[in-house]
């Protein structure tokens, strides 16, 4: 191997630093019509009429259509992850009789500019009856609360237990008891480029290309086939080779995505709506808030004998799938050994723009649930955190260790591979956690608020069904890998050209990598969960090992020479290393490939050199990492001064070092979003109230602190490469550290932390509480 | 319509443009020069940052008619036939962009940064990133790209 586990250059570079991107809207579509919608401006309301015909009239309009203009594509969009308990309301792509969340569209413009899309929209009249709303879980179940959805019985989505043991018995007879309640805030995905959808028709062949900003092509794909009651093959979903971030909102299946390309078939024409930030806010799907009763049960010594966590899940107005709520309930017992495990969830419908993955997924939340206890343990036993931790560890030597629950793949919660506590002992090692100790203690005593926070976690990633990987050699003498997957800025032209060079042998510049086409490749499920470099990526190594063997044994064929013979120099299959035995790629495809219209084949060449592969993982792999902080906290104003943050991370094998850096610190910085400044609010009447970056704080340059990041790499016995995920692990425990490192500072004050984003207002308060007694 | 005249690039151009047309959607729409990217419109994430007369602005808050006269400068003026600039190869060393869609705004601020006074230490190379926001990387990568142009003028 020589390029797998190395820091190359990224081909995507060049174009991206010149400004020669391709993202969606700068696609050159010729004719294009452009597309604005109509949102509601209530959180729940029935619509009455609307009246567009002001704005069939305004200048530059070519058509508008109201949901209920379209009744052929009202059907409903279906939760990814379902369970049979689940009470779904049907999510509608543009629902023409009731509203549920401020930013639901209503009608769509369709116009020669979006200025003049725009225009129109306000002289669109809607009349609405105004219904109650519930913005909060709390609200959501609450006594006598309004219901989110007219009609339902309450506000509760699906109501699902886990349980391995017996939580309960062991909770009442544990030598110590203790129970926490936290909450973290919803948070955004904030690609810096919103979504986007343009479509294309061709009468001619009864075709529609969609170009769409999403993750995952192929499920855009299947949807919209059923919706459209169209074949497969009839629609072409096209992930532009450019697209400006994902981080899982893009992953989801939204109404504009039906509803734009349905225009246009409808008026034969192409169409465009770009996402602009304020409708992204009301309009792209959110995550995290969550609300955790957590009680643990434990011994003298801080083993923990029992954990029970009872969690309040913000499904928002429609469930888009239990993904997120299932993560979290496996995501609780992180790394430690409990023999007695008890979840249970309450997924609830609020009137809030719906909730699916956002990087991290359902993972921070449960991990600051767990960790915020782990403190809390250590405080009661005055024992040190990191120790109480060391004591719960799962030892190197368990795995695979099985927890005794269900992971949301739907196999048992399994992990993998890993090294618990060289993970830990080696971030605490970097922090300087001793000296750390000490230095807290000075500062303590000059009354300085120091504190140092710990969060370890164990990340299920590379998650099935499948991934595959189609490998040609071109009619141009180049090597074609196609994924299914569709990169966001991770650098799939780079790192899935690195592996294929590998099982290839051959140099990476004869390489070429194209992604998220449905038209390329028939199957594929898309880019979410930290999945694609252990489940594409052992597809593309399987199929460029075949492709090998294909180039190998044409080329000897063509030589009359032994295959074994053969090897690889430039793009030329060598005999011996003498040049005049040897073949270049060109020759082999225009002997298998090209052929000679109506000429035989020589003898015992196989024609057509294209190989497939597709990869099914048995089950997830478990990433895993430990952050640790050390924090000033000054109580007076509640600013927070991150002094010290060290990362260890073990994703398995790494293809590409400085690419997963990247991932780690971009991750990192999101986490350091949501534990101290993201907070979409919403008032009691589900009104949305920080809609722009000016009232929802995004980190810059200067909150995100100087990090040092190491790696372990315990390699996954289930693929090939020994590869895990790497996008989410510097988000997920992010806002734990801090949290714990925050209430550590604070300790002389005993100020409780509940509550993540950590802000100056929360820390006030916390102080005030607790100096108030 | 009004009228401008505005040199882009170092190119002149003579356009009528609506009163209410922004630079933004001037030089993507208009000249196709789609490597000036809108994030946010409202002037908080410096993704649609270009330099007018040497300042670095917003062109999401400025209108093309404003523009009249002007010397513009965008992302695509930075790369010559030799290759990347300097700036745009640190970025490419220290992997200063994974989606690369605020990258343009980015590299569009810190030019006009370093035409003023060189970038020497990391909390100034920190400054100067803030106006811009990035999701991706997580800015380390920025910081040591800034420094590393800065201390290569």
């Amino acid at each position: 191997m020589t390029m797998i586990g190395k820091s190359v250059d990224r081909r995507e570079d060049d174009r991206l630093l010149t400004g020669k991107g391709r993202y969606l809207d700068d696609l050159e579509l010729p004719g294009t019509l452009h597309a604005a919608f109509l949102r509601s401006p209530h959180a729940h309301a029935r619509i009455l009429a609307v009246d567009a015909a002001a704005a069939r009239q305004a200048p530059g309009v070519v058509a508008v259509f109201s949901g209920a203009d379209l009744p052929e594509i009202q059907k409903p969009l279906a939760p990814k992850v379902m369970h049979p308990k689940l009470k779904d309301f049907p999510r509608l792509p543009m629902p023409p009789e009731e509203v549920h969340y401020v930013g639901e569209p209503v009608a769509i413009v369709v116009a020669e500019s979006r200025y003049l899309a725009e225009d129109a929209l306000e002289l669109i009249e809607v009349d609405y009856e105004t219904l109650p709303a519930v913005a909060s879980t709390a609200a959501a179940l609450a006594e006598n609360a309004p219901l989110a959805h007219s009609g339902a019985d309450d506000n509760i989505a699906v109501t699902l237990v886990q349980r391995s043991g017996n939580t309960d018995e062991v909770l009442k007879s544990a030598p110590h008891t203790l129970s926490g309640e936290f909450f973290v805030m919803r948070g955004g995905g904030h690609s810096m480029e919103p979504r986007a959808v343009a479509a294309r028709f061709e009468p001619a062949t009864g075709q529609v290309t969609i170009w769409d900003t999403t993750q995952s092509p192929h499920y855009a794909r299947q949807q919209l086939s059923v919706i459209y009651e169209m074949a497969e093959d009839d629609i072409r979903v096209i992930a532009p080779a450019d697209v400006g971030g994902g981080f899982g909102p893009k992953a989801q299946f939204y109404g504009e995505e039906v509803v734009v390309p349905w225009v246009a078939i409808k008026l034969g024409r192409t169409v465009k709506w770009v996402e602009d930030r304020q409708e992204n806010f009301v309009s792209t799907m959110m995550e995290r808030s969550q609300t955790h009763r957590i009680e643990v049960g434990f011994d003298d010594d801080g083993h923990l004998l029992a954990v029970r966590d009872y969690i309040e899940h913000d499904q928002g107005a429609y469930c888009a799938g239990l993904q997120v709520p299932s993560i979290t309930t496996s995501t609780v017992p992180g790394p430690y050994r409990i023999p007695n495990i008890h979840t249970e969830l309450y997924a609830c419908y609020t009137n809030m723009v719906p909730t699916s993955s956002v990087r991290g997924a359902g993972r921070p939340q449960a991990v600051f649930a767990m960790e915020r206890m782990m403190d809390r343990v250590a405080e009661y036993l005055e024992l040190d955190p990191a120790e109480v931790r060391r004591r719960n560890l799962i030892q190197a030597d368990e795995f695979p260790y099985r927890v005794g629950i269900m992971f949301r793949d739907g196999s048992p919660l399994t992990y993998d591979s890993g090294n618990f506590p060289k993970l830990l002992e080696g971030t605490l090692e970097r922090l300087g956690y001793e000296e750390a100790r000490a230095r807290q203690e000075r500062a303590r005593a000059e009354g300085r608020y120091v504190g140092i926070g710990i969060a370890v976690y164990v990340e299920g990633c590379g998650l099935g069904p499948y991934e595959g990987a189609k490998v040609r050699l071109t009619n141009q003498g180049k090597i074609l890998v196609t994924l299914a997957a569709a990169g966001q800025g991770q650098g799939y032209e780079t790192v899935y050209a690195q592996i294929a060079a590998d099982a290839l042998g051959l140099d990476m510049e004869h390489i070429e990598v194209a992604t998220g086409d449905t038209s390329r490749i028939p199957f594929g499920q898309g880019t979410f969960a930290s999945r694609i470099t252990a489940t594409a990526g052992p597809a593309v190594f399987d199929a460029a090992l075949q492709m090998r063997e294909r180039l190998v044994d044409t080329a000897a064929q063509l030589l009359g020479c032994d295959p074994a013979g053969l090897s690889f120099s430039g793009d030329r299959a060598t005999l011996d290393g003498d040049p005049e035995k040897s073949m270049s790629l060109l020759d082999i495809a225009r002997v298998a490939n090209i052929g000679k219209h109506g000429i035989t084949l020589p003898v015992g060449i196989k024609p057509g050199i294209e190989t497939v592969s597709y990869f099914a993982p048995e089950r997830a792999a478990y990433a895993s990492g430990a952050h640790a902080a050390i924090v000033e906290v000054d109580p007076d104003t509640g600013a927070i001064d991150v002094q010290n943050y060290v990362i260890g991370h073990d994703c398995g094998n790494v293809i590409n070092p400085r690419l997963v850096d990247g991932q780690v610190l971009g991750g990192f910085a999101h986490g350091i979003g949501n534990a101290m400044y993201e907070e979409p609010f919403y008032d009691a009447e589900g009104q949305p109230q920080a809609a722009s970056y000016l009232d929802y704080s995004l980190v810059s340059a200067t909150e995100v602190p100087p990090v040092e990041l190491f790696h372990m790499h315990t390699p996954s016995p289930l693929n090939p490469l020994g590869v895990k995920g790497a996008g989410e692990g510097g988000t997920i425990p992010a806002p734990a550290a801090i949290a714990n490192a925050v209430e550590d500072a604070l300790r002389p004050l005993r100020a409780r932390i509940d509550r993540a984003p950590v802000t100056p207002a929360r820390i006030s308060d916390a102080v005030y509480s607790a100096v108030k007694g | 319509m009004p009228e401008i005249s505005v040199t882009v690039n170092g190119e002149p151009h003579e356009e009528a443009v609506d009163d209410r047309l922004t630079l933004a959607d001037f030089l993507r729409e208009r000249l196709r020069l789609t490597g000036t990217h809108l994030g946010c419109e409202h002037g908080v994430c410096g993704a649609c940052t270009v330099i007018v007369d040497g300042a670095a602005v917003r062109s999401c808050l400025m209108l093309a008619a404003q523009a009249d006269g002007a010397e513009v400068e965008t992302v695509e003026s930075l790369a010559d036939d030799h290759g990347l600039n300097p700036l745009q190869e640190a970025f490419k060393k220290h992997h200063a962009l994974q989606c690369g869609f605020c990258t343009p705004g980015f590299l569009m601020s810190v030019t006009a940064a370093l035409r003023e006074e060189p970038i020497e230490d990391a909390d100034q190379a920190r400054d100067v990133l803030s106006g811009n926001i990035c999701r991706c990387t997580g800015y380390r990568g920025l910081v040591q790209a800034v420094l590393d142009a800065g201390a290569a003028k």
